[in-house]
């Protein structure tokens, strides 16, 4: 039997107790990880992505940053992050001189119309960084498991 | 478990040339936000890393999020330094591991 103060209790758990989907942190706050809190300049990085797709489950996108690509000045990594699917991250790219052009390209899923950002880290420890709107008329994750 | 891959490198090039490698990997890429047929959330399944390696070198390392595509696809360059192989390797949830080799002839 279910005394009537335990089922208060626990009404009041569930209530207090967060989302089973754990809040986001927002584009700025995901972009001040990535940064520590270093300036991020517009420019230098290309991010190509199309303004309006069909299907939020493979989107194409390419980022491409300006870079000599030497010894002294390359493109340590390249992150691309999100403003509204469920997680921030979308993909981490570690390169370095040997990549010759600093570039990435890779199919990604967009949950909703939304910003994407293509931060890269310079080997001088400065970051640069490009945003792109998208939007999307069939969003990722919705779709019927059959 | 063996995984389709595609990978496309070129089969010679020149020293110093800067290369376009690009890679495919079927996987479904399962998110861990979707629901199932019974209502119950469908645990993640993702490959969470990329690497390759030139000659044991590693030249390039990606970090994969549940929001890369299923059949992951993954395009970047190198420079061709010397001949050799390139090996491509995939690791993910659940003990997922890939991995393929190609190779490569520099004049």
């Amino acid at each position: 039997m279910i005394r009537r103060r335990d089922f208060a209790l626990g009404a009041a758990a569930a209530v207090l107790a967060p989302p089973a989907r754990a809040e986001r942190p927002a584009l700025d706050e995901m972009v001040r990880r990535i940064t520590g809190g270093a300036a991020l300049r517009p420019g230098r990085v290309t991010l190509d992505v199309p303004p309006l797709v069909e299907n939020g489950n493979a989107v194409p996108l390419a980022v491409a940053v300006d870079s000599p690509m030497s010894e002294a000045d390359h493109v340590r990594a390249i992150h691309v992050v999100n403003e509204k699917n469920p997680q921030p991250q979308v993909i981490s790219a570690v390169l370095g001189p040997r990549a010759g052009r600093a570039r990435l390209a890779t199919r990604i899923k967009l949950a909703d119309s939304q910003k994407v950002a293509a931060i890269a880290e310079m080997s001088d420890g400065s970051f640069w960084g490009a945003t792109a709107e998208v939007v999307v008329t069939i969003a990722a994750c919705v779709e019927e498991v059959k | 478990m063996t995984a389709r891959v595609l990978i496309n490198v070129p089969k010679t090039a020149k020293r110093g040339e800067i290369i376009d490698i690009k890679t495919l990997i079927a996987h479904p890429m399962e998110t861990g936000y979707r629901t199932g047929p019974n209502g119950t959330i469908l645990p993640r399944d993702i490959i969470t890393l990329f690497t390759c390696a030139y000659n044991g070198v590693e030249v390039f390392r990606a970090e994969l999020s549940p929001a890369v595509a299923a059949n992951p696809f993954i395009a970047f360059s190198t420079v061709a330094t010397e001949s050799g192989t390139l090996e491509f390797r995939w690791r993910g949830d659940n003990g997922f591991a890939a991995s393929a080799t190609a190779a490569i002839a520099v004049e």
